[in-house]
C-alpha cells in the first residue's frame, strides 16, 4: 500500500484534457476573428477564411499544449490541418460548378439547343444542335465498339484465362492502356486513318475509335470486376446440371453482373463524352450538322466549348459557358443513372 | 463422361464459339496496344526528320521537342507538389476522420472532381482562375521573388504556369484521393487497435500504423497522378499562353508548353509535315507516360508481394 503513502494530489492518476467542445469554441472564435479583421482591416471572403484557418489551425494546438500535452497538441494540430485540406479541396468543385451554371444559365434556351452555328455571323443566334449529335454519334460508335470487346475480354480473364501467362499479360496490357493520355489516343487514330485514306482525313468514325481506344480498359477494368464477384456456388451449380461453359456464362454469369456491368459501362461513357483533345484532333471542328460519321468533319460538344472559347469574343465565351453546363448536366445525369442502376441491382449480386 | 457423341457436338460448337470469341476480344487489346506504338511509329517518323524550317525557331527534331519535355514535367510535378497533400489529407480524412456516415457522401463529392471534363476545367482555369490567382501571384513576386520560380514580372493576364499547375492539380487530386484511401482503409483493424492501445493519440496511430502500411499504394496513386498530368491536354492548351523556352519561372508572361498542349494547339495549321512532327512529340510523350505508368504498377506490385508474405 505504498501507492497510499503518498500525499494527495502530487501524482495525478489522469492529467488535463480539453473539455468536448473545445474545437467547436475555438473555431467560432477563429471565424469571429477573421471575420472582424476583414470588417476592420478590408479584404475579401477569402481573405478572411485563411486567417480563420490559421487562428484556428494555431490555437487550439496552443491550448492543448498550456492544459494537455505536446502530442496531444500535435494530434490537434494535424486534425485541423486534415479538415481545412479538405474544405480547401470542396472550394474549387463549387466555384466551378456555380460558374458553370450561372454563366451557363443564360446563355441557354431552345434555340441554342436546336440551332447550328452555320452562317452565324456577328450577334446573329447559334446554338450547339450540331456538336450535341455529334457528341451522341460518335460516342455512341465508341461504346458500340468498346463494350462487345471489353466484356468479352474480361471474361476471357475471369472464366478462361484463370491467371494464365497470356491472362497475365492482358491484364497488364489493359493498366498500362488505362495510363494513354488522350491525345495519344487521338493521334493513334489519326495515323491510322492517313494512312487508310490519305494525309487530309477527317471523320467523326476516327473520334470513335480514339474513344474506344480510351473506354475499352475502363470497361474491362469493371466488368472484370463484377465477373469476380459471382460466387463460384452459382458456377458450379449450373456445371453439375450438366450445362455448358458457354451457357452457364451466358444464362447465369453474366445476369447476376449484369447490373455491376452496366454502371461501369454508363460510368466509362461518362468518362469518354468529356474527351476533347483526341476529337479536335480527328474529327476536326465544323459549323454545320454532319449526321455522317465516315465522311467529313463532325463537331462535338467538348471541341464546340473549346473553339468558342477560343474566339475570345463575348459572345464565343457566353456559348462556350453555355456548352460546359450542357456537358456537365450529360455527365453528370449519366453518373445518375450508373449510381441508380447499382443500386437497384445491387441486392441480385449478392453483395 | 459417356454421353452421347450427337448430344457432345452442339455444346463442344458454342463452347469454342464463346471462348474463342472472348479470346479473340483480350487478342485484339494486345493488338490494338501494338498498334498504338506501331501506327504512331510509322506515321511520325518522318517527322524525326523534316524540313528545318518546320521545327522554328528550333533546327532539330531534339531540339524541338527539349522544350516540350520539359514544359511537360515541369507542370506535372508541379501539380504533383500542389496535390499530394491535399490529396494525402483528404484520403485520411475520408478513411479515418470524417464522421462515419459523412465519409461515402463526401467520397462521391470528391470523385465528382473527377467527373468533371478537362475541357471545362479549362473553361475555368483560363477565365475564373487566372482572374483570381492575380493577387496570389504578386504576394510570391513580392515576398519570395529571390526563387527561380518566382522572378516574375509577373503576368497581367494570369495565364501562367502556376495557374496550369493549379489547374492540373485539382484533376489529379480526385485519383490520387481515390487508391489512397483505398489503401488507407484496408490497414489491418488490429495495428491500428493495438497502437491506440498502447496509447497512442490518432495522429500518432495513423503515422505508425496506415502509413507504413499504405507506402507503396501512396506510391503507385502518385505515380499514375503523374501519368495523368503528364497527359492532360486540353486544360493545359486553354489556360497556358505558351513560348518554346525553358525557364522555371512559374508566374511571368514566357512560359514553356507541354507536350500535349502544343499538339492541340498547333494542330490547326498543319501541314503534312508539320502533323507528321507533332505525331513524332505524341510518340514521346507516349513512352515518357509509358515508363511513369510502368513504374507505378512495379511499385504497386512490390508493395502487394511484400504485403501477402
Amino acid at each position: 500500500m505504498t501507492v497510499l503513502d503518498v500525499p494527495k494530489g502530487t501524482i495525478p492518476l489522469t492529467h488535463g484534457r480539453l473539455p468536448q467542445w473545445a474545437p467547436l469554441l475555438v473555431g467560432a472564435v477563429a471565424i469571429a476573428f477573421g471575420g472582424l479583421l476583414g470588417v476592420v482591416a478590408g479584404g475579401g471572403l477569402v481573405a478572411m477564411s485563411v486567417v480563420a484557418v490559421i487562428v484556428y489551425v494555431v490555437a487550439l494546438p496552443l491550448w492543448s499544449a498550456a492544459v494537455e500535452n505536446r502530442r496531444a497538441a500535435v494530434d490537434r494540430f494535424v486534425t485541423g490541418l486534415i479538415w481545412s485540406a479538405f474544405a480547401v479541396a470542396c472550394v474549387p468543385l463549387v466555384w466551378l460548378i456555380t460558374m458553370v451554371i450561372q454563366n451557363g444559365a443564360s446563355t441557354i434556351n431552345q434555340q441554342f439547343l436546336t440551332f447550328d452555328m452555320r452562317n452565324v455571323i456577328g450577334d446573329a443566334q447559334g446554338g450547339l444542335y450540331h456538336a450535341l449529335m455529334g457528341t451522341l454519334l460518335i460516342t455512341g460508335a465508341a461504346a458500340l465498339m468498346s463494350v462487345p470487346i471489353g466484356i468479352f475480354a474480361a471474361i476471357y480473364l475471369v472464366e478462361y484465362g484463370k491467371k494464365n501467362r497470356l491472362a497475365r499479360v492482358i491484364t497488364f496490357l489493359v493498366d498500362v492502356m488505362t495510363g494513354i493520355p488522350s491525345i495519344v489516343a487521338g493521334l493513334f487514330a489519326l495515323a491510322l486513318f492517313v494512312l487508310i485514306f490519305g494525309p487530309a482525313v477527317r471523320c467523326g468514325f476516327g473520334g470513335s475509335v480514339a474513344l474506344s481506344l480510351l473506354m475499352v480498359p475502363t470497361v474491362v477494368r469493371s466488368a472484370e470486376e463484377m465477373l469476380m464477384l459471382v460466387p463460384d456456388d452459382l458456377r458450379e451449380a449450373s456445371y453439375a446440371l450438366g450445362v455448358p461453359k458457354w451457357r452457364t456464362i451466358t444464362k447465369v454469369v453474366l445476369p447476376t453482373a449484369l447490373g455491376g456491368i452496366v454502371t461501369g459501362v454508363v460510368l466509362a461513357i461518362s468518362r469518354v463524352i468529356g474527351e476533347t483533345a483526341p476529337l479536335l484532333v480527328v474529327a476536326g471542328f465544323t459549323d454545320s450538322v454532319n449526321f455522317d460519321l465516315f465522311h467529313g468533319r463532325m463537331m462535338t460538344l467538348p471541341v464546340f466549348i473549346f473553339t468558342q472559347y477560343a474566339s475570345a469574343t463575348p459572345k464565343g465565351e457566353a456559348y462556350a459557358w453555355g456548352g460546359a453546363l450542357v456537358l456537365i448536366a450529360i455527365v453528370m445525369l449519366l453518373n445518375l443513372i450508373a449510381r441508380v442502376i447499382g443500386k437497384i441491382f445491387a441486392p441480385k449480386t449478392g453483395r | 463422361m459417356s454421353a452421347t457423341a450427337s448430344q457432345k457436338v452442339p455444346r463442344a460448337v458454342g463452347d469454342r464459339i464463346f471462348s474463342g470469341a472472348a479470346l479473340a476480344a483480350g487478342l485484339f487489346i494486345m493488338l490494338a496496344l501494338a498498334g498504338v506504338f506501331f501506327f504512331l511509329a510509322l506515321e511520325g517518323w518522318p517527322g524525326l526528320s523534316a524540313p528545318e524550317l518546320i521545327y522554328r525557331p528550333a533546327t532539330d527534331f531534339w531540339s524541338y521537342v527539349g522544350p516540350l519535355v520539359f514544359g511537360t514535367t515541369l507542370a506535372a510535378v508541379l501539380a504533383l507538389v500542389i496535390a499530394l497533400p491535399f490529396a494525402i489529407g483528404i484520403a485520411l480524412f475520408i478513411s479515418h476522420y470524417a464522421p462515419r456516415r459523412l465519409a461515402t457522401p463526401i467520397g462521391y463529392v470528391i470523385d465528382l472532381l473527377a467527373a468533371v471534363p478537362s475541357v471545362v476545367y479549362g473553361l475555368w482555369g483560363g477565365k475564373a482562375l487566372s482572374q483570381a490567382i492575380l493577387p496570389v501571384q504578386g504576394w510570391f513576386y513580392d515576398h519570395l521573388g529571390f526563387l527561380p520560380f518566382f522572378k516574375g514580372p509577373p503576368s497581367a493576364t494570369g495565364r501562367t504556369m502556376l495557374t496550369a499547375g493549379v489547374v492540373l492539380a485539382i484533376m489529379i487530386l480526385p485519383i490520387i484521393t481515390a487508391i489512397s484511401r483505398e489503401v488507407f482503409a484496408q490497414t489491418p483493424r488490429l495495428h491500428q487497435e493495438a497502437a491506440l492501445a498502447l496509447g497512442a493519440t490518432r495522429w500518432e496511430m495513423v503515422r505508425m500504423t496506415v502509413f507504413p502500411y499504405g507506402r507503396s499504394g501512396v506510391v503507385s496513386a502518385v505515380m499514375l497522378g503523374l501519368g495523368r498530368a503528364l497527359g492532360e491536354t486540353m486544360a493545359v492548351a486553354m489556360v497556358l499562353s505558351a513560348s518554346p523556352v525553358v525557364t522555371l519561372n512559374l508566374i511571368s508572361t514566357t512560359n514553356p508548353a507541354t507536350i500535349a498542349s502544343n499538339i492541340a494547339s498547333s494542330y490547326k495549321e498543319a501541314t503534312p509535315d508539320k502533323q507528321a512532327v507533332l505525331i513524332a512529340t505524341g510518340l514521346v510523350l507516349f513512352a515518357f507516360t509509358f515508363a511513369v505508368n510502368f513504374l507505378a504498377r512495379w511499385v504497386a506490385g512490390r508493395g502487394e508481394r511484400r504485403l501477402n508474405r
